[in-house]
């Protein structure tokens, strides 16, 4: 065991404590996954194969890792500056306006995916909205654009639930970045943008990436919000866990163990990168504090 | 002080243990999307029975959701001590895969252990500004047709049989002909809800599509709750007798010992109260004094059944259509 550095901690007894750690992981994590993968296993290799390369899955594979893809970006961008906005001035309703970002959070998917899709849809009685809701369906339609029923819709429901992730994830960072690094960078003679980007970007990278990956991984697994505005048209706007969804409710069950199985490996790969990348890029700033 | 505290604690706690021994016996049905007011009215009607009958109160909770899920959540372990759902396959299943009742279930009740029937009707907009009257409308360019998925919901694989057996009749039984016809009909659908319930708050609430083809109860219903001023119910030429199916689940009453609550609770659906009741919430009696108390309010239509030879019922049926790779999924190829 000299690999493990001993060090008095508040806690005590490490074996105590890793064992618990490793127990709960198991109960909570690891055995409800060994299940999937056994069930997976009484599936024929060729058969495996068949299900998860079918036409209808690839295409749901592009639509869920697109559409998560894109959000996440989108909230590293958003999110990135409602952080700043937080931390660095100071404006009535600071405290509500904190808190409101938390609210995806809490919110029940479904409800913000019904609220989408109300807010976006088009009806046919477009001069009767008031009656229907369809407020920026109607506007959006006018200039050509349409959201609910489309992939956009499905982007729009995971900006929506992935914001908090980055400004969470930023937030304590940018708070801990003290303003006199970018005054004296300043007073170097370092330009705003010279200042943004060799002073305060490497910074947060770590944290944005952190954040962006919590994005991503939440937006990949997201059902609730999704199902009610992207449509779920057969190779159009359905996502991956809507397929498992579909077969489920088919009694197929090992198909639908498939798809979680291509999940579960391409998420976790996902996660690791991810990982590996953030380690990476906060030891390799870490010469810049 | 302590032992006060421990003392209390054991009272709570026998309290407790005794209230659960005098709890009122419970049942629940488990049931598919459309049937919510159905069920409401009929359970309190049930409760009253039995109590009148048998002196004991008892509670009955029903469950829905679309047909399939619903069934594959009674195989997954929810204690549905009855279900009454869209269609005998969703039943069959819970036969074949579970083993929570036997495999000749449907032979246990009268009628095919269907005890109402209903079809299948389009909803439109009020005063038909497309001028919908029959499946052929819905196939032409420009029509908006709201149905749920067929794969997922048991009204959804009425509203597809019901057009492929129009198209069948139409073209003279030529199977491509028909299968063109539904691609066309099925391009038309602009969002696929994973039941009826969603495709009727699609319509009537979200205001998409000119048209929902659904159950005739739920197109009824639609019209009820204030829709009167908004929609009117077309009824096309050919339809399906859409046969939702009832069973007991015998391995959950045995378990529950409510085998006479639930039986009881099966058979009251085929008295003359139970019919009347389901005459009410728009569904089709099979009692004919009730069928005709309720004459002006279902139309005369022509009704294919799922035992007709061109569909040669479920099992072929599912294989042909609705299976992974079936004739549904090329349409989305």
């Amino acid at each position: 065991m000299s690999f493990i550095s001993k060090k008095k901690t508040a806690i005590p007894g490490f074996g105590l404590t890793m064992g618990i750690t490793i127990l709960a992981l198991s109960l909570l994590v690891l055995l409800p996954l060994s299940m999937l993968v056994i069930k997976g296993a009484s599936l024929s290799f060729s058969k495996f194969i068949e299900i998860i390369t079918s036409q209808r899955a690839i295409a749901s594979y592009k639509l869920s890792f697109g559409a998560s893809f894109i959000a996440a970006f989108v909230n590293v961008v958003f999110g990135t500056l409602v952080a700043w906005v937080l931390v660095r001035y100071k404006f009535p309703f600071k405290r509500v306006v904190d808190a409101l970002v938390d609210l995806p959070f809490a919110l029940p998917t479904a409800v913000a995916g019904i609220t989408l899709t109300s807010l976006y849809s088009v009806p046919v009685f477009a001069d009767n909205i008031a009656w229907y809701n369809g407020y920026f369906g109607v506007l959006l339609d006018k200039i050509g654009i349409k959201v609910a029923f489309t992939p956009l819709g499905v982007i729009v429901a995971l900006i929506f639930i992935g914001l908090p992730f980055v400004v969470r994830s930023v937030q304590p960072v940018l708070q801990d970045l003290e303003p006199e690094l970018e005054e004296a960078s300043l007073c170097m003679g370092a330009s705003r943008a010279r200042t943004f980007f060799k002073v305060i970007l490497p910074n947060l990278i770590p944290a944005i990436l952190s954040g962006f990956s919590l994005a991503f991984a939440r937006a990949l697994g997201e059902y609730g919000s999704v199902v009610f505005i992207s449509g779920n048209m057969p190779m159009k706007t359905e996502i991956i866990p809507l397929l498992i969804m579909t077969r489920l409710e088919q009694y197929d069950y090992l198909g639908a163990t498939a798809f979680a199985i291509v999940m579960l490996a391409v998420s976790f790969t996902l996660m690791l990168l991810v990982n590996f990348i953030s380690f990476w890029s906060s030891n390799k700033y870490k010469s810049y504090n | 002080m302590k032992k006060v505290i421990f003392h209390t604690l054991i009272v709570l706690g026998l309290s407790f243990v005794n209230s659960s021994f005098a709890k009122d016996r419970e049942i629940l049905n488990v049931s598919y999307d459309p049937t919510r007011e159905l069920y409401k009215a009929f359970n309190e009607e049930f409760i009253k029975y039995w109590e009148k009958e048998k002196g004991e109160k008892i509670i009955v909770n029903q469950s829905h959701a679309g047909s399939g899920k619903q069934a594959r959540a009674v195989i997954d372990g929810l204690e549905a001590d009855v279900v009454t759902l869209a269609l005998a396959q969703d039943v069959g299943e819970i036969a074949k895969q579970a083993k929570l009742m036997p495999l000749d279930w449907q032979k246990r009740l009268k009628d095919n252990s269907t005890p109402y029937t209903s079809t299948i009707v389009f909803l439109v907009r009020k005063g038909n500004p497309k001028g919908i009257k029959d499946w052929d409308d819905l196939v032409k360019d420009g029509v908006s047709v709201i149905t749920p998925n067929p794969k997922t919901s048991g009204g959804a694989k009425w509203n597809y049989l019901a057009a492929w057996g129009f198209a069948l009749k139409k073209y003279g039984n030529s199977e491509e002909k028909a299968k063109e016809f539904v691609r066309k009909l099925f391009k038309n659908v602009p969002v696929l809800d994973t039941g009826a319930r969603g495709s009727t708050i699609t319509f009537a609430q979200r205001g998409l599509g000119d048209v929902l083809v659904t159950w005739e109860n739920e197109a009824f219903l639609a019209l009820k709750e204030g829709g009167e001023r908004t929609f009117e119910i077309v009824t096309p030429s050919i339809s399906i007798l859409a046969e939702p199916t009832v069973s007991l689940v015998d391995k959950n009453v045995e378990k529950h010992k409510t085998k006479d609550i639930a039986e009881s609770y099966l058979n009251f659906l085929y008295t003359e109260v139970g019919q009347d009741i389901a005459a009410k919430w728009y569904y089709r009696p099979r009692m004919e004094s009730v069928q005709k108390k309720y004459e002006s309010q279902f139309p005369k239509l022509n009704l294919i059944t799922i035992d007709d030879e061109m569909f040669g019922g479920w099992d072929k049926v599912q294989e042909k259509h609705f299976r992974e790779g079936g004739i549904f999924d090329e349409f989305y190829k």
